[in-house]
C-alpha cells in the first residue's frame, strides 16, 4: 500500500503562538518554541517531528492566522 | 524523504487563501475571528464572489474586518449592519451581501435591526459570532453571557434575577418567516471548521438564489475575555456553551 507523507511550511513571523495547531495535530508534529520568539514577541510554532506529518491539514484548519501551507505525497511502500 | 523534498515534489493540500491579504490581524492569539475570516476568504474565493460580495463590518472586535479580506466592505454604525446590508442588497441586487457581527452588535444594540431585517426576508447572509462576552471593550457581560459566567461586570457570575437570561438569538430568528436558513456552528476542531464552512457556503448559495435571510451563528471563544488559554477556552466552550447553544441546523427550507 502506498504511504502518505506530508510536510508543512509555517509562516513563523505571522504565528501568534496560540497553541491551537499543537493541540489539533493528530501525530504530534508541531510544538511551540520554548524560548525563541519571532519579531512580534510570540513563541511561534515549529515542526518538532517533521517525519510524523501525514499532510492532514488539521493544523491549517484551526489556525486563526492562516500560517500554514500543507503538502503531501504518496510514496510506494517497498516492504 | 525529508520535508523539503515533499514540498518540492508533493501536491499542495492547503495554502493561505488569496483573498486574505498580507496584513497581520489585530486579534488576540487563538481568537475564533481569525478562523472565521479565513474560511470566509476561502469560500468567497472558491465561489468566485470576489467581485460580487459586499461585506458589512460591525462594531466590536471585528470592526477592522475590512482590512483583512479583499472584497468590498462597508462599516456600519453599532448594530446597524443588517439595515445597511438591506440597503446595499436592495439597491444592488446583483451583489451578494453579508454582515459579520458579534454578539454585542447583533444581540444587544442591533436586536431591532437584526430581527426586522430577518423578518423582512432580506437576501443577505448574517454571520453571527457568539462568544458570550464583549471582547473589545474588556470582557463585560453580553446578552449571550451564560448564567454563572464571570465577566468584568458580573464578577460573581451572571445572575438571572439581576441580569436576566442569556438570549438565544438564532432560535429567535428561526421563528421568523423571513429566514430560510438558520444554523449554529463552531470552529474549535478541524471537523467543526469544515462543517462551518459548508454551512457558510449554503448560506451564500441562499443569498445568491434570493431565498431569504440566512443566519450562521458561530459559537466562538474569547480567550482574553474568558481569562483562559486558547486551548483551555475551546474546552470551556465545549463543556459550557454547547449546553445552552447546541450546534446544528435550526431551520433549512
Amino acid at each position: 500500500m502506498a504511504k502518505i507523507k506530508g510536510a508543512v511550511k509555517i509562516d513563523q513571523q505571522r504565528c501568534k503562538g496560540c497553541d491551537l495547531c499543537v493541540v489539533a495535530c493528530p501525530t504530534d508534529v508541531l510544538k511551540l518554541q520554548p524560548k525563541e520568539v519571532n519579531d512580534r514577541g510570540y513563541h511561534f510554532a515549529f515542526t518538532a517531528q517533521p517525519d510524523n506529518c501525514i499532510g492532514c491539514a488539521s493544523c491549517a484548519m484551526v489556525c486563526p492566522d492562516a500560517c500554514f501551507t500543507v503538502y503531501k505525497i504518496s510514496i510506494a511502500d517497498n516492504n | 524523504m525529508n520535508s523539503e523534498e515533499i514540498i518540492n515534489n508533493g501536491t499542495l493540500v492547503y495554502s493561505r487563501p488569496r483573498l486574505l491579504n498580507e496584513r497581520n490581524t489585530h486579534y488576540c492569539p487563538g481568537c475564533s475571528h481569525g478562523v472565521v475570516h479565513r474560511i470566509l476568504a476561502e469560500l468567497l474565493e472558491e465561489m468566485g464572489l470576489e467581485d460580487k460580495a459586499v461585506g458589512v463590518a460591525p462594531v466590536g472586535c471585528a470592526v477592522f474586518a475590512y482590512n483583512y479580506i479583499d472584497v468590498d466592505w462597508i462599516e456600519a454604525a453599532h448594530g446597524r449592519a443588517p439595515a445597511v446590508a438591506t440597503a446595499v442588497s436592495r439597491l444592488n441586487p446583483e451583489n451578494v451581501v453579508f454582515t459579520y457581527q458579534g454578539d454585542g452588535d447583533l444581540a444587544a444594540i442591533g436586536t431591532a435591526e437584526t430581527i426586522h431585517a430577518a423578518n423582512r426576508g432580506e437576501n443577505i447572509v448574517i454571520i453571527f459570532i457568539n462568544n458570550a462576552i464583549y471582547g473589545m471593550t474588556g470582557g463585560q457581560m453580553a446578552p449571550t453571557t451564560l448564567l454563572g459566567q464571570k465577566t468584568a461586570t458580573t464578577p460573581y457570575g451572571r445572575k438571572a434575577d439581576i441580569n436576566g437570561f442569556p438570549i438565544k438569538m438564532s432560535d429567535l430568528l428561526a421563528q421568523l418567516d423571513g429566514t430560510c436558513y438558520v444554523t449554529r456552528q463552531a470552529v474549535h476542531t478541524p471537523a467543526a471548521v469544515r462543517k462551518a464552512k459548508k454551512a457558510l457556503r449554503h448560506a451564500f448559495e441562499n443569498a445568491m438564489a434570493k431565498r431569504g435571510t440566512s443566519v450562521v451563528e458561530i459559537v466562538s471563544t474569547c480567550n482574553s475575555g474568558w481569562k483562559l488559554t486558547p486551548a483551555q477556552s475551546n474546552e470551556w466552550m465545549v463543556a459550557n456553551m454547547f449546553d445552552k447553544y447546541p450546534l446544528g441546523d435550526l431551520k433549512d427550507i
